[in-house]
């Protein structure tokens, strides 16, 4: 029996890296595809309103660890296994990019009306008045939502721990097999994720502040 | 030669018919002012000229440009055709400058230096030359007015639309925004405005157009129309602006 010591914590802090690397690359990579998600939400046809609306839907209205274990079990069912991180990834990005989608529909639709109707008047094309004039004040009001939804990122990449992934979950669970502490190992490993989250949560407060005051 | 054509013009808003078989022509170099109680039709009529609104029936032509809802037709109808809103509308993110310089660097692919050489130029016209590198937020609602005001001329409109565009403002700051209006108007521009300024309609315009719930009740030049109003609506709408 091993007892819980400086050793275990150093491993879980280990794992926090992999928990870090799959936070930013589900961010990225759910980032990308939520702008176009977003954009299409936003735009002028309703077909692609219509089908990007269902993709949110379909993914904000399934729990995320049923999302990740179709992609885990299920593909490999029909003889596509792919590796844990891979899956824990695909099926982040996706949940990712559906919500950050929404919230950033939310944020390029709360800039003024009257904004677009300046720029079209100024005869700037669709793109012109998007990459000119709405994007840059969508973006500010994006930050504080964006970085709170990070937040969320870090705190659900613990779900890949179910299918394998050693990030810091996994890391606990195996420290709390081999050492039967579960309540030292639990306090550690919540102490990391609140290190890690809430000065983010505050940042993200702070700017909501802001940008309430600027207004 | 008519800078503004408008024959048999109608529009409604689903069951809502807001403007009745408008027509009426404008010449270049006159200015024309609308008036009309809140609701009958104003902004509708003046946001039909740049195709922000689409008519259903009549047909437009503003600055030699037949109004066509296809974009890229509409974009050249909207080059040459300004317009100034009642909330200013600038782009809070930029500098008066940059707002200025938008679009003539965008849809006119003026070179940088250039484009700046054309906001000190319609800066000076307005009088806040400077003001130019600050942001809209830093300044007063007038100044922001002429900003607005700017940042239309630098698309060298032949067609300026003004709806309201001193209604937001306090008593004290519409006088600036007027006098830069009324300098626009003498120094030849077409101009469409939309006020309740009675003094700026009698001493500026060459027409005055009334609207009653979206008919052209009354129109005429302002030495006849202001001293012997004819429809009882039109009378009433004098006693209440005053
Ligand atoms: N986008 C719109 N949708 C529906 N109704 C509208 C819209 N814009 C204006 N209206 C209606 O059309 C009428 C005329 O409005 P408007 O042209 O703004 O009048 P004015 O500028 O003279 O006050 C009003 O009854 C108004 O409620
Ligand atoms: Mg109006």
């Amino acid at each position: 029996m091993r007892s819980f010591g400086l050793n275990e914590i150093w491993y879980m802090l280990q794992a926090t890296q992999w928990t870090l690397y799959l936070s930013i690359l589900t961010f990225v990579l759910g980032g990308s595809v939520g702008f176009f998600i977003a954009l299409a939400r936003c735009s002028r046809s309703r077909l692609l309103r219509a089908i990007s609306g269902l993709y949110i839907q379909i993914f904000q209205s399934t729990p995320l660890l049923m999302q990740l274990f179709l992609i885990f079990f299920g593909l490999s069912l029909i003889g596509f296994r792919l590796p844990v991180l891979v899956a824990g990834s695909i099926a982040l990005t996706f949940w990712a990019s559906a919500f950050l989608g929404e919230i950033w529909r939310g944020c390029i639709e709360a800039v003024p009306e009257q904004q677009t109707e300046a720029a079209d008047s100024l005869a700037l094309t669709p793109w012109q008045q998007l990459r000119y004039v709405i994007l840059p004040q969508a973006s500010k009001i994006a930050l504080p939502p964006t970085i709170g939804f990070f937040v969320q990122i870090i705190k659900n990449t613990s779900l890949t721990s179910i299918i394998g992934v050693t990030e810091l979950m996994r890391a606990s669970t195996n420290m709390n097999n081999a050492t039967f502490e579960p309540m030292k190992v639990l306090a550690v490993a919540s102490l990391i994720y609140f290190a890690t989250c809430y000065p983010l949560s505050l940042i993200s407060r702070k700017l909501e502040n802001k940008l309430n005051v600027d207004h | 030669m008519s800078i503004i054509k408008i024959n048999n013009l109608s529009k409604s808003f689903g069951n809502l018919e807001v403007l009745y078989n408008i027509s009426f022509e404008l010449e270049a170099g006159e200015s024309l002012v609308l008036l009309g109680r809140s609701g009958s039709g104003k902004s509708t009529l003046l946001r039909c000229l740049n195709g922000l609104e689409r008519v259903n029936t009549g047909d437009i032509t503003v600055a030699g440009h037949k109004m066509d809802y296809e974009s890229s037709k509409l974009r050249l109808l909207r080059n040459d055709v300004g317009i100034v809103f009642q909330q200013y509308n600038l782009f809070p993110h930029l500098t008066v400058a940059a707002n200025i310089a938008l679009a003539p660097r965008l849809v006119r692919k003026v070179s940088k230096s250039d484009a700046l050489t054309l906001a000190k130029e319609v800066l000076g016209q307005v009088g806040l030359l400077e003001k130019i590198d600050a942001y809209p937020s830093q300044l007063s609602g007038g100044q922001q007015q002429r900003v607005a005001i700017a940042r239309s001329l630098a698309m060298k409109p032949k067609v300026m639309l003004f709806d309201e565009v001193t209604s937001a403002l306090d008593p004290e700051l519409t006088g600036e925004v007027l006098d830069v209006m009324e300098k626009l108007a003498k120094s030849g521009m077409a101009m469409v405005v939309v006020t309740h300024e009675m003094a700026f309609a009698k001493k500026v315009s060459d027409r005055v157009i009334f609207l009653h719930n979206g008919r052209i009740t009354e129109t005429g030049n302002p030495d006849e129309i202001f001293s012997s109003p004819k429809t009882p609506e039109f009378k009433t709408f004098l006693g209440a602006v005053g």
